[in-house]
């Protein structure tokens, strides 16, 4: 079985990222780079599903942006995935959703098609959620979002549990098919030494366009229906009332403040 | 073709832009700013520049937005026959939306023997109900959903069409997208008209709300966005209103579908769940132990509410992940975000900020939430939990 996983590096966001309060902008020294989180819980379950399933498989990581991402599939490679394959092209600069999903589409068919490909639930800088749909829709396979388990596998047929509002959903499906991961899905291993020391002996693979044989107007920003034409910072400060007194006499304004509201 | 690009000579290498980009695409390399491969061409460096030594240029082309008269719809989504909350939203902001458009808002409603509902959404601002009933389309799936819809979209052609972002419709709008090859917004919490170019504008948070961005789709038709559920204003029902009924086509090749729902298991532990609750008491790290959430499930359920938790709360095995708030979680817009024993990290502001009243409890003064609370109480949540409970208490009675 061959499984894709669609991997993407994003900006670090880390618990030290703070609002600058007096010009609402983000505080930022020099921003480090990340596999988006989610997409580790995709990658653990892939090298999983290679460990514990019987027969053959093949784990590729695959992701499109700009040649620096071929550090973070090194790291992909270092946790034990076979292949990794970097699409990268001055062309696809400036995809939304649509062009992304298309060029990952025509990357997995380059690969000669696969029979799992799995996504993060969101990329944690543009939190659109939208590529792994997008990419089953492109390959013409069904999809399952938000899937927190893997309840059985079979070269013909996946079951898996989504969370959805207020529960649970079993699903089944047909090979091949796509899932998006949440983070309950599983606990990502850290790499070894030995992996790393592996990974340093292999090659990332990087494809452009012209070996994608993708349609120009498809890809990057042409491409894209989408612009974004404004980008702004929230306007995150509120006029906090801090309540003085004791926990009794607090609590008495609290509820007199939230009754005001129309909140009780 | 877009592109930014640094007007050398007025470039003083301040460093100031750094941290304007959202990418960390711009470096200064020999005393000026060079902007990197990352860049996204979004935008938020150009202003942000004080020696006007950012310029980003955008050619004229023709900007023909395609006629498309079909009006606005909103995907009426209902699991076992009862509309969800989301859709009572859309509705609202759909009317505003068709309104100044001066033309008709659309509920699409698939399901089976959900007749008894078109009703309700004329009720409540729809004008057209497109609908298609059949065993077959009882729950939601993708691929039959995908299918019927596109081919509605197709005949009717309408200008925009707006999706809940819930789990059904952030997988069905990508797919739908996908299929019609048009432009989808994610998960905005402000729509409006721009101008006489009929132009949808769509301003989402991104990067963990870290910033906001105003997106447009101008040379696709329809203009597609999934709205976050809680934000817009509900529509008020009036059972006066009339409405058309028009049945969707069907055929057996689009009711095919690869995808089988086994079955859906209810969560039973907590009756109200976080996406639907309009008061959420949160737990973080502060809770200390487990067995602590008592505290907050008391709260709750007085006051008719749901109980979420922090990301630390959810890693240290205190409460089920589907609980946790944030940007690993689920985003939330309750009316009341109480947020208590939880520092307010940038990741879990992400996830709760845009509900209307945030009370904060925390006994350091300088934790980050109190930067986003309407109401901040410092002190340790073990004597004001307890003390706000009681007084709840006393008011019930
Ligand atoms: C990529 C990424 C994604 C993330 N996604 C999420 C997410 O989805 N959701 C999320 O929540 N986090 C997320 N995080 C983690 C986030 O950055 C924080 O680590 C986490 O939210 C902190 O939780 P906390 O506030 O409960 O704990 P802490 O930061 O440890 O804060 C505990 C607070 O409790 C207060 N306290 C302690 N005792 C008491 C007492 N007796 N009375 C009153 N106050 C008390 C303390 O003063 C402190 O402010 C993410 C991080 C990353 C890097
Ligand atoms: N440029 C990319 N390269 C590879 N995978 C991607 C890329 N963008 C998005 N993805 C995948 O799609 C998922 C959802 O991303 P998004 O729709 O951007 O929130 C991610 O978790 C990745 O698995």
């Amino acid at each position: 079985m061959r499984i894709v996983v669609c991997v993407k590096q994003v900006p670090e966001t880390t618990e030290s990222a703070k609002i600058n309060p007096e010009t609402g902008t983000l505080m930022r020294e020099g921003v480090a780079s990340i596999t988006n989180p989610f997409d580790m819980y995709a990658l653990e379950e892939a090298l999983r599903i290679k460990e514990k399933q019987e027969g053959d498989h093949e784990v590729v990581a695959l992701s499109m942006g700009p040649p620096q991402a071929q550090e973070m599939l090194k790291e992909a490679l270092a946790l034990g995935c076979d292949r990794a394959v970097l699409l990268s092209d001055r062309a696809f600069a400036g995809a939304d959703t649509l062009a992304t999903a298309y060029t990952l589409a025509r990357a997995i068919e380059t690969l000669g098609g696969c029979d799992l490909v799995l996504c993060g639930k969101q990329a944690v800088d543009g939190d659109t959620a939208q590529v792994g749909p997008g990419v089953a829709e492109e390959l013409d396979i069904p999809h399952a979002t938000y899937v927190r388990k893997i309840a059985s596998l079979s070269p013909q047929a996946i079951e898996v549990e989504r969370l959805v509002e207020g529960g649970i959903e079993q699903v089944e499906m047909t090979m091949p098919a796509l899932l998006t991961v949440v983070k309950e899905i599983n606990e990502p291993r850290l790499p070894s030494l030995r992996g790393i020391m592996k990974a340093k002996r292999m090659e990332v693979t990087v494809w452009d366009a012209a070996e994608l044989a993708v349609d120009a107007e498809r890809v990057g920003l042409a491409g894209s229906p989408t612009e974004v034409v404004k980008v702004f910072t929230p306007q995150l400060e509120k006029d906090t009332q801090i309540l003085e007194g004791s926990p009794d006499e607090q609590a008495k304004q609290l509820i007199h403040g939230l009754r005001q509201a129309g909140l009780m | 073709m877009k592109y930014i690009r640094i007007i050398e000579e007025n470039c003083s290498g301040c460093e100031e832009c750094l941290s304007s980009c959202p990418f960390g695409a711009i470096t200064i390399e020999d005393g000026i700013a060079r902007i990197g491969d990352a860049c996204n061409l979004c935008g938020a460096c150009v202003d942000h520049c004080a020696f006007g030594a950012i310029e980003m240029e955008q050619s004229e082309e023709a900007i023909v937005s395609p006629p498309a008269q079909g009006g606005v719809w909103i995907f009426a989504e209902q699991r076992s026959g009862q509309l969800s909350g989301v859709v009572y939203e859309l509705l609202g902001e759909g009317r505003k939306l068709a309104d100044e458009l001066d033309t008709p808002l659309c509920a699409v409603l698939l399901g089976h023997e959900v007749g008894k509902l078109t009703g309700d959404l004329i009720a409540h601002g729809a004008d057209i109900v497109y609908l298609a009933d059949h065993p077959e389309l009882k729950d939601f799936r993708d691929e039959p959903y995908t299918a019927i819809i596109a081919q509605g979209v197709e005949e009717f052609e309408p200008e925009i069409f707006l999706f809940g972002a819930t789990s059904t419709g952030r997988s069905l709008a990508p797919r739908l997208a996908g299929r019609l090859r048009t432009g989808l917004t994610a998960d905005c919490t402000e729509l409006s008209i721009a101008g006489e170019a009929r132009l949808l504008e769509q301003t989402r948070p991104a990067w963990g709300g870290n910033i906001m961005a105003t997106i447009l789709c101008r040379r696709h038709r329809p203009q597609m966005a999934s709205v976050r559920p809680k934000v817009m204003k509900r529509a008020i029902a009036d059972t006066k209103r009339q409405g058309r009924i028009v049945e969707l086509s069907l055929n057996a090749h689009q009711l095919t579908s690869r995808t089988r729902l086994l079955d859906y298991i209810p969560e039973l532990i907590h009756s109200i769940n976080i996406e639907e609750a309009d008061i959420i008491v949160s737990g973080g790290r502060g809770l200390g132990d487990s067995k602590n959430f008592s505290l907050l499930e008391e709260l709750a359920s007085m006051l008719n509410g749901a109980v979420g938790a922090s990301r630390a709360a959810v890693d240290s095995g205190w409460i089920p992940y589907r609980h946790q708030v944030g940007q690993t979680g689920k985003t939330v817009a309750p009316k009341l975000y109480i947020a208590v024993g939880i520092s307010g990290a940038i990741q879990h502001l992400a996830g709760m900020q845009s509900a209307d009243v945030i009370v904060a409890i925390n006994k350091n003064a300088d934790a980050p939430i109190f930067q986003v609370a309407t109401y901040g109480i410092v002190g340790d949540l073990f004597e004001v939990i307890p003390a706000l409970t009681a007084a709840l208490k006393k008011e019930v009675s």
